[in-house]
C-alpha cells in the first residue's frame, strides 16, 4: 500500500507543489530581510558594540584611570597609564584599547565605577587597516561625544533592571 | 603564665599579653585598625571586639590583657554584629573614592568592609570633609579618608622620635595633623604610608601612577646605606615603581629610611645606557667592542704599578672580586674600596664590623657614639637605639657634632681628645661603660675618614679593651658604615696590596702622573677633578661625577637590576635580586669586567654567576652564609697609637637625602633637600637660590 502511495506522490509531484505552496504563502507576507545599510534592525539597549569614553555634562571626562576595566578585561585589551593632572585629579595619560583583542564581553562597562567606558550601539566600525583598530583615548572620547545621546538613553533604559 | 581558650583552642601565654597577641600566636585573625604590634596600644578603633565569657559586653581584644581560664570567642553572632556596627560607623564618614585612592587594592578598610560592611549605608547626611595637610614632599595626605586610628601619631612619637603629629579637636571634629603647618621632618616618614590602614597617607612621588595588583614584587636588599635593610621592589614593566620594607627582625624590623624608599625615581634618571669613549675631548657613544679596545690600547704594555682601581659605595661583591682578580692579573697592587679614605683595618675583621649586630643594640645598656650621626647615617638603626633608650636604663654619650638624635644623650665634646681621656680612664663616662653589663660604642665614618682616623680607631680599641666592651657572648665595638659596598670590599680584600696605593695615594699619583690608568667602579665621591691626565675608566649606573671625568664609560647596573651580594655593616652577607633589567646596553657589573678581561688578554676564570660566587666564597667564607652574620673574632690589635687632632668630628654624611649617584639623580630627593634644608653639617647661605 505504501508503495502505491509513494509512487503516486512522486508521479503527481506532490512535494514540489507543497514547496511551491510555502513559497506562495510567503509571497503575500511582509519581507523579514532589510535593506542594510539603508535600513537597520532593532538593537537592545544592552547591545555591546564599539566602545566609547563618556564625559560629564560639563565636559569633564569621566574616566579616573582607576584601572578596574584593565584589571577585569579577560582579553587584556585595555592599557591605562594614570597620572595626576595639573589640577591634582587622577586622570588617564593613556587609555589604549586593542579592538582586535576585545571579545565584547562587557566586563569593562560593568567594572567602571563612573560609567566612563561603555560599549555603545555602534557595530559599523570596520577599517581597512589593523592599526586603525588600536583605539587611543582621544578616539574613545570622540566616540563618546558622537554617541552620547544614544549612550545616555541606553543606560537610562537599562537602569530599572540593575 | 595564664592559660586561656580562644575559639576552643588552649594556649599558654606570658602574663601581660593581650588577647589579640595570643590570638595572633594561634593564627586566629582578629580584624584591627589601630593595633600594631610595634606601637603602643591605643584601643580606639574598636574593630577587634571579641566575646569573653562572663564579661557583659564585647571587649577590645587589643587592649585586654589575658587572664587565667579566660574563654574567648572571636567569631560568634554577637562579635560579628558588634564589628558590623563598628564598620558602619567607620564608613559613615569615609569617602567612597576607592577607585582613585592609591591604597585601593591593599587597603585594610576595604578588605574588612568586604567581611563586615553593608552594601549600602543608612545615613543620608553629607559626609565629613577635612582639609588636607601638607606633610612635605614624601607623604601625600587625603585627610577625609582618615579613620583616626592614630597609628601615625604613635609611630612618629614613639619610633621615629619626632613628635610632630597629633590629634586636634574631639569627636567628629577630631583631625590628625601637625601642631604647626610644616613638613614632617623625619627620616622615617615613609613608614607612615605603610602604617596607615586606609588611604589617608600615601606615597606622594608615586601618587596616582600604580595600582597595587599590577605590580610585580621582588624581594631584595637595600643598597642605599650600610644597614642593608630587607626590601621589596615593586615594579611594573621595566620600571621600579616603589620600594617597601620587608619584615626582618635582625636588621630593619619593618621600617625603611626615606632615602631607601623614595630615591627610586633616581633609577630612571641620568642613566648610562650605552658605552662612551672620549674623542676630541667629548664623550661619544660607542659600542662595547670600541670601548674595550680603547681601554686595551691604553693598558697595553703598561706596568701594573701605573694602573689603579677604586670601588664606590654601591659596588657589589661580585664586581669587586672580578675587578680585584683582574688587577692581580694586570700586576697592580693599587686598589681601594674606601673612597672616603676611612682608616679601617682590613686585617682584623672585628675592627670594621658592627659587632653587636643591629638587634644586639637592644640589649646594650651604655652607648658611646664617636663621630657619628646615626639619625642621618642609618635612621632605621637610630630607631633601634631610640627603642632601647625608651625602655630606660640606657646611657648614651656622644663625641662629635651636636644635633638632635631623637633621644637624650650626654654630649662629651666635639673632638676626639675627649675620647683619649675616656680610653685612659680619666673621664667619668669610662666608669659608666665599665659598670655596664653590655656596653657598646659606635664609631662613624666621620671619625675615621681623616688623617687621625687610625689613631681614633686605636683609641677606640684601647677603650673597648679597658672598659670591657668585649666579653663572653658580647662585642660592643661597632663601626657604622654608610656605604653598602664597604664591608664586602674589605671582606674580599679590595684594599691596597703590598706596596699598593690607597685612595688618596691613587688620586695623588694620578695628579702627578705616576698612575696612568684609573678604573672607577661606581666611585663618584672621590676628587675626580684631581685625577690629572690619567686615563679614567668609569663603570657605573649613573652619569655622575665619575662619568663626567671619564675617558671611557661602561654602563653598569644599579642594585635593583642585578643579582648581587652586599655585606652590611654587621657583616651579614645578603643578596639583591634582579627586579628589572638594566637600561639599554647596560650589563651586570661583573660581566663587564669579565668581558673586558678577555679583550685585555687576561681572561678571568669564571663566566657564570655561580662561578663568581664560588670564587667569592673561596676569597672569604662570609659570602657563603647568606643572610647570616658571620661573627668576627676580636683578634689582634688594630688602629695606631697616637694622639688624635682636636678637629671637630662631624658625620660622614652631610646631606641625608643625597649620598650616592642614585639619590643625587632623584627628583624626590632634590625636593627633600630643598624642603628639609639638606646639609646637616652646614646651613643655607641666603644666596643659595
Amino acid at each position: 500500500m505504501s508503495f502505491i502511495d509513494r509512487t503516486a506522490r512522486a508521479f503527481f509531484l506532490y512535494e514540489l507543489f507543497q514547496g511551491l505552496a510555502v513559497t506562495l504563502r510567503y509571497f503575500f507576507k511582509p519581507p523579514v530581510t532589510i535593506n542594510y545599510p539603508y535600513e537597520k534592525g532593532v538593537l537592545s539597549p544592552r547591545f555591546r558594540g564599539e566602545h566609547a569614553l563618556r564625559r560629564y555634562a560639563n565636559g569633564e571626562e569621566r574616566c579616573i584611570a582607576c584601572k578596574l576595566c584593565e584589571a577585569v578585561c579577560p582579553a587584556q585589551a585595555i592599557t591605562i597609564e594614570p597620572e595626576p593632572r595639573a589640577d591634582g585629579s587622577r586622570r588617564a595619560r593613556r587609555y589604549d584599547l586593542d579592538m582586535t583583542k576585545c571579545i565584547f564581553c562587557g566586563f569593562c562597562q560593568e567594572a567602571c565605577p563612573v560609567d566612563a567606558i561603555v560599549e555603545g550601539p555602534n557595530f559599523e566600525y570596520a577599517t581597512e587597516t589593523r592599526a586603525e583598530l588600536m583605539y587611543n583615548k582621544s578616539k574613545l572620547l570622540a566616540n563618546g561625544d558622537r554617541w552620547e545621546v544614544e549612550l545616555a538613553y541606553r543606560i537610562a533604559a537599562d537602569a530599572p533592571y540593575r | 603564665m595564664p592559660k586561656l581558650t580562644i575559639d576552643g583552642r588552649e594556649i599558654e601565654v606570658e602574663a601581660g599579653t593581650t588577647i589579640i597577641q595570643a590570638a595572633d600566636q594561634l593564627g586566629i585573625e582578629i580584624p584591627r585598625f589601630c593595633y600594631h604590634e610595634r606601637l603602643a596600644i591605643a584601643g580606639n578603633c574598636r574593630m577587634c571586639l571579641v566575646e569573653v565569657e562572663k564579661m557583659p559586653k564585647p571587649v577590645a581584644s587589643c587592649a585586654q590583657p589575658v587572664g587565667e581560664g579566660m574563654v574567648v570567642k572571636t567569631n560568634t553572632a554577637v562579635v560579628r554584629k558588634a564589628r558590623q556596627g563598628v564598620m558602619e560607623f567607620l564608613l559613615i564618614n569615609h569617602p567612597l573614592d576607592c577607585p582613585i585612592c592609591d591604597q585601593g587594592g591593599e587597603c585594610d578598610l576595604q578588605d574588612q568592609a568586604m567581611a563586615y560592611g553593608s552594601d549600602r549605608g543608612r545615613c543620608q547626611e553629607g559626609k565629613r570633609a577635612v582639609p588636607d595637610k601638607d606633610y612635605g614632599p614624601l607623604v601625600q595626605t587625603m585627610m577625609t579618608r582618615c579613620i583616626q586610628c592614630t597609628r601615625c601619631i604613635r609611630f612618629i612619637s614613639e619610633v621615629a622620635g619626632t613628635p610632630v603629629l597629633g590629634g586636634l579637636g574631639r569627636g567628629e571634629h577630631l583631625e590628625i595633623g601637625r601642631y604647626v603647618n610644616a613638613a614632617v621632618s623625619s627620616e622615617l616618614s615613609g613608614n607612615l604610608i605603610d602604617l596607615c590602614p586606609v588611604g589617608a597617607l600615601t606615597n606622594k612621588p608615586a601618587s596616582y601612577t600604580y595600582r597595587a595588583w599590577e605590580l610585580k614584587k621582588t624581594e631584595s636588599i637595600d643598597a642605599m646605606d650600610g644597614l642593608g635593610a630587607s626590601i621589596r621592589v615593586d615594579t611594573r614593566g621595566n620600571e621600579v615603581i616603589r620600594v617597601l620594607p620587608r619584615v626582618n627582625e635582625d636588621v630593619n624590623e619593618e621600617w625603611l629610611s626615606d632615602r631607601s624608599r623614595f630615591a627610586v625615581d633616581g633609577l630612571k634618571r641620568q642613566r648610562l645606557d650605552r658605552p662612551y669613549v672620549r674623542k676630541d675631548g667629548k664623550l661619544q657613544p660607542a659600542s662595547w667592542a670600541e670601548a674595550f679596545a680603547a681601554i686595551a690600547a691604553r693598558i697595553k704594555g703598561l706596568d701594573g704599578s701605573k694602573i689603579a682601581a677604586i670601588a664606590g659605595d654601591q659596588a657589589d661583591a661580585e664586581a669587586m672580586v672580578a675587578l680585584k682578580d683582574l688587577m692581580a692579573l694586570l700586576g697592580s697592587p693599587n686598589l681601594d674600596c674606601r673612597q672616603d679614605g676611612a682608616k679601617l683595618d682590613p686585617a682584623v675583621r672585628a675592627s670594621y664590623l658592627f659587632n653587636s649586630t643591629a638587634a644586639g643594640i637592644e640589649e646594650a645598656d651604655a652607648l658611646l657614639l664617636i663621630g657619628t650621626n646615626p639619625r642621618k647615617e642609618s635612621p632605621v638603626l637610630n630607631a633601634r637605639i631610640r627603642k632601647r633608650w625608651s625602655k630606660g636604663g640606657f646611657k648614651v654619650a656622644r663625641i662629635g657634632h651636636k644635633s638632635d638624635l631623637t633621644y637624650k644623650y650626654e654630649h662629651l665634646g666635639a673632638s676626639a681628645t675627649v675620647l683619649k681621656d675616656i680610653a685612659d680612664g680619666k673621664h667619668p663616662f669610662f666608669e659608666v661603660l665599665k659598670a655596664a653589663a653590655k656596653p657598646a660604642l659606635i664609631i662613624g665614618q666621620g671619625a675615621l675618614a681623616a688623617d687621625d682616623g687610625a689613631a681614633i680607631l686605636g683609641l677606640a680599641r684601647k677603650l673597648a679593651d679597658a672598659a670591657g666592651l668585649v666579653k663572653d657572648g658580647w662585642n660592643g665595638f661597632n663601626v657604622l658604615h654608610t656605604a653598602a659596598a664597604r664591608v664586602g670590599g674589605l671582606d674580599l680584600g679590595f684594599v691596597p696590596g703590598t706596596g699598593g696605593r690607597d685612595t688618596a695615594a691613587i688620586v695623588d699619583g694620578a695628579a702627578k702622573g705616576d698612575i696612568s690608568v684609573v678604573f672607577l667602579l661606581g666611585a663618584d665621591e672621590i676628587d675626580v677633578k684631581g685625577l690629572g691626565s690619567a686615563f679614567v675608566v668609569y663603570q657605573g649606573s649613573h652619569g655622575d661625577a665619575g662619568a663626567h671625568r671619564a675617558d671611557v664609560v661602561l654602563p653598569g647596573a644599579a642594585y635593583t637590576e642585578k643579582n648581587a651580594t652586599y655585606v652590611n655593616t654587621e657583616g651579614r652577607a645578603q643578596q639583591t635580586k634582579l627586579a628589572v633589567f638594566p637600561p639599554g646596553e647596560a650589563k651586570e657589573d661583573w660581566r663587564i669586567i669579565r668581558a673586558l678581561s678577555e679583550t685585555l688578554g687576561k681572561l678571568l676564570p669564571y663566566d657564570s654567576l655561580k662561578a663568581v660566587r664560588e670564587r667569592l666564597t673561596k676569597v672569604s667564607p662570609v659570602f657563603a652564609a647568606i643572610g647570616e652574620v658571620t661573627a668576627a673574632p676580636w683578634g689582634a690589635a688594630f688602629g695606631t697609637d697616637g694622639t688624635p687632632s682636636d678637629r671637630s668630628l662631624v658625620s660622614g654624611i652631610d646631606n641625608f637625602y643625597m649620598t650616592d649617584p642614585i639619590s643625587r639623580a632623584s627628583k624626590t630627593m632634590a625636593e627633600c633637600t630643598a624642603a628639609f634644608g639638606g646639609g646637616c653639617n652646614h646651613k643655607k647661605t641666603g644666596t643659595h637660590g
